[in-house]
């Protein structure tokens, strides 16, 4: 029924039409509904049924655990610091949605708003690499951010880092880490700071208010550390286990506190080979190695270096850096060698930024932003080796 | 002294329509036969004949402009019905329409020694092999530097070539003598460890274990001797190397062909031995049914053969016919969604992947939309050289000459591409670029 309506307003679309300017939007719904006919011209006969639109969904998919948690730490967090004691799973959940929800339609309008206009533009097919973007820039920012402040800094990034070069595929920064880094840069009165990371009024009559007190502080593990506490604690002033880091209830960036959560969505992205586990795996390997170097060099100077390498991994955005950012594949090294260095570097940077830096608390938005830079530097050592083996062999 | 070489990196599509172990071929008579030359790069086609001219198997249908001792001969006997041509004369085919005997058994001087070259050329034998670099046929005026003969076939569904010589072994002798007088270098005949081949003792034996393309002689010379820039090598499989042998013996050439009717389409997928370029309705006839939804007629394998439709003709290499669901008549709701294991990838994203032993009837279809290259690595699983493919790929479309020789274009040919076209989630036509790229690359540097 669906296809026969398809059918029928298709000719809408097609040029000559009357809404043949929506024609790519209309193609993008269509092949989303429905598998495109079109077969093989030239070449082979028979196509891999894998394309773009399932490599993005199961990106998102891997993103669900995030998105959730993020809900009940959001909810959880409001409900301690507005001295709710009724502590009830689906209230917590109902204001981390409400919360969480007016920024995801925010990104998704005004990039995807964005990526139909460009296509239509170019009379190319709409792509799919919003889709993911889409999810991670809501994830990755402080869950206070101002909705229009979400809207200028995607549409920035949108046109300037991906539509610029030539859409996805061309990109040669992460356009979710740079619509954060313009956020960051650009407004930081409202993305750092103690009081960024807590959702503190009721929303649609959920919740309460928030009062701030030193019981109550609100800052992240990572900026008490880098402000000379001792041990980091969560926001009600308890005192953070490892264990207690890696599952995440504490003041952070919406959908990167909680490892486990990033862990489970590492997993499917791994079982399913999407993601390279060369990247993800040589993150955490620079992470330990630099966690483990500031760790045997201590020094009063940078607090962050009294943190043990494992809990520089479980703290703050570096985990979820390292599976959902430093892996985005356009704007990873593409080489196999390329990788390890690749992310080798992101987790070394990454710490390097975090524990040296006083200024950043979190490193790795910066480090992963800096790799991106140098990854086709990266790529083209490992294509010069190969260059020179064939040069090698000729001279023989 | 054989010597085993193991690659790793490759691709078996599991499909459906598979032969029968103990396939015996049946004869199937052609009534016409037609020669592309198009399906010999390198060759510049001129017609020796007229339409209406009578033709013997053997006599020469068309030859090289550009090099006048490379002909392509007529595999039967009978009268020139057509030559058709296209876009600005283009010559498209050369149709012959067989006569009462429709002899396939080509008469030629035995050849004297010294001359094994010139007779292969003139036999038209020389049509079927390949040279790298560019994926040509030989040119004659090069030596190489070896020769790579290919003793099986990898490509899906590919029927056994050990059986099409079986008790040859006078003839891939001969083939194989002849052969090494024309390399400065050595004879490398590859088969698979469990294969009946006898490989005769003045050529190199190699043993080549591992998943598609590991039949591929550029994959097996890539493992080998790579080809470096200058050099120049020769690719041919082994029933073309019997055939010169036999020429060699005796003089004569037959241009029968045993191909696999084989896919998912096809009722009993069997053996059938006709003319070289034979016209394929007689084969198909009654093993394919058409009249429910739309299929499609593949001469040669899935991954490197021509669509030609059902009253298509066979085209090189004249090996197989498979038939497979077009697929432009299916509705998918949401097919990239789908947690069907019917669905043939090569992904972990789909459930297929956990059914090893599972076969496939896959359609035409992209499963896709076309993209840029977004994710990495995807091509480098399934090819088994030292070439990084997505560099490559990218200096071709930038047309970036420098860039191409560094990065080995010397060493591939468009069907080494087939499966990273296969694999590639962004549905980009490699195999086409990398052929364009070869042309543009051989005509800048003529």
């Amino acid at each position: 029924m669906l296809r026969k309506y398809l059918d029928k307003i298709k000719p809408n679309f097609e040029p000559g039409g009357k809404l043949q300017s929506f024609r790519s939007v209309f193609d993008g719904f269509e092949t989303f509904l429905y598998t495109p006919k079109s077969t093989s011209a030239s070449g082979v006969h028979v196509h891999d049924s894998i394309d773009s639109k399932r490599v993005m969904i199961i990106v998102v998919a891997a993103l669900i655990p995030c998105l959730l948690f993020g809900m009940y730490n959001t909810g959880y967090q409001n409900f301690i610091g507005s001295g709710i004691t009724d502590l009830n799973f689906w209230s917590i959940m109902l204001y981390g949605f409400l919360a969480i929800l007016p920024k995801i339609i925010v990104t998704y309008v005004v990039g995807l708003g964005i990526e139909f206009v460009v296509a239509q533009w170019r009379g190319e097919e709409i792509q799919e690499g919003f889709l993911v973007t889409g999810i991670l820039v809501p994830l990755i920012c402080p869950v206070t951010t101002p909705l229009w402040m979400l809207a200028v800094a995607t549409a920035f990034s949108v046109i300037f880092v991906k539509e610029v070069f030539g859409g996805t595929g061309f990109n040669i920064f992460n356009v979710a880490l740079v619509t954060r880094a313009v956020l960051f840069f650009g407004y930081p009165a409202s993305m750092s700071g103690d009081r960024a990371f807590i959702s503190s009024e009721p929303i649609c009559g959920v919740g309460g208010t928030v009062t701030y007190s030193d019981a109550f502080t609100g800052a992240t593990p990572l900026g008490q550390i880098a402000n000379g506490a001792d041990a980091a604690t969560d926001a009600a002033g308890h005192i953070l286990s490892t264990w207690d880091a890696f599952l995440g209830l504490y003041p952070g960036s919406f959908g990167e506190t909680s490892t486990l959560c990033v862990l489970i969505g590492a997993a499917l992205l791994l079982i399913t080979g999407i993601a390279s586990w060369k990247i993800m795996a040589s993150v955490f390997a620079g992470g330990l190695f630099m966690g483990w170097i500031a760790y045997t060099f201590q020094s009063p100077l940078y607090p962050g270096s009294h943190m043990l390498p494992i809990d520089q991994l479980v703290y703050g955005g570096f985990a979820f850096a390292a599976v959902f950012m430093a892996t985005d594949p356009v704007t990873a090294a593409r080489t196999g060698l390329g990788k390890y260095i690749y992310g080798f570097l992101v987790g070394v940077v990454a710490i390097i930024i975090r524990v040296y830096n006083n200024g950043y608390p979190e490193g790795a938005m910066l480090a992963v932003l800096l790799m991106n830079a140098l990854a086709p530097l990266i790529d083209y050592c490992v294509v010069q080796a190969n260059i020179s083996r064939r040069m090698r062999r000729l001279r023989v | 002294m054989s010597k085993t070489i193991k690659i790793n990196r490759g691709l078996d599509l599991r499909l459906k329509g598979e032969l029968p172990a103990d396939a015996t071929a049946s004869p199937v008579k052609a009534s016409i036969v037609a020669i592309y030359p198009d399906d010999y790069p390198g060759f510049t086609p001129k017609p020796a004949v007229h339409e209406g001219d009578k033709v013997n198997c053997g006599d020469v249908l068309l030859f090289d402009k550009l090099t006048p001792g490379v002909k392509l001969v007529s595999p039967v006997s009978g009268i020139v019905k057509a030559i058709v041509r296209g876009e600005r004369r283009k010559i498209i085919r050369v149709e012959v329409e067989a006569d009462k005997d429709a002899t396939t058994l080509a008469k030629n001087a035995t050849p004297k020694t010294d001359a094994t070259a010139n007779a292969i050329m003139a036999s038209g034998l020389w049509c079927l092999m390949r040279q790298r670099p560019y994926d040509i046929i030989p040119s004659p005026d090069v030596t190489p530097v070896n020769i790579f003969v290919t003793g099986f076939d990898s490509a899906p569904l590919a029927p056994s070539l050990s059986s099409m010589v079986k008790g040859m072994d006078k003839e891939l002798e001969a083939g194989a003598q002849a052969l090494a007088k024309l390399t400065s270098g050595k004879v490398f005949v590859s088969t698979r460890p469990d294969s009946q081949i006898n490989v005769p003792a003045c050529a190199e034996h190699v043993i080549i274990e591992g998943a598609h393309p590991a039949g591929n002689p550029g994959v097996q010379a890539a493992n080998i001797q790579p080809v470096n820039k200058g050099e120049t090598i020769w690719t041919l499989d082994i029933v073309t190397m019997a055939r010169i042998g036999r020429l060699v013996l005796d003089g004569t050439v037959d241009w029968n062909t045993t191909v696999a009717l084989v896919g998912s389409e096809v009722k009993t997928p069997r053996l059938i031995t006709t003319a070289t370029g034979a016209c394929i309705t007689p084969i198909i006839k009654g093993d394919v049914d058409a009249s429910s939804h739309h299929i499609r007629v593949i001469s040669g394998n899935v991954l490197t053969g021509e669509n030609v439709g059902a009253d298509g003709f066979l085209r090189y290499p004249y090996r197989q016919v498979t038939v497979i669901p077009e697929g432009d008549d299916v509705d998918e709701f949401m097919g990239w969604a789908s947690m069907s294991p019917s669905k043939m990838s090569a992904s972990r994203s789909f459930l297929s992947s956990l059914l090893k032993g599972k076969r496939f009837a896959p359609d035409a279809r992209l499963n896709g939309g076309r993209r840029a290259m977004i994710m990495s690595e995807q091509y480098d699983k399934v090819m088994p050289m030292d070439i990084l493919p997505e560099y490559l790929i990218k200096a071709i479309l930038a047309r970036d000459i420098d860039q191409m020789e560094r990065l080995g274009i010397y060493e591939v040919a468009p069907e080494d591409f087939a499966l990273c076209e296969y694999v590639d989630p962004s549905k980009l036509e490699l195999q086409k670029i990398v052929r364009e790229g070869l042309d543009y690359l051989r005509k800048e540097l003529a």
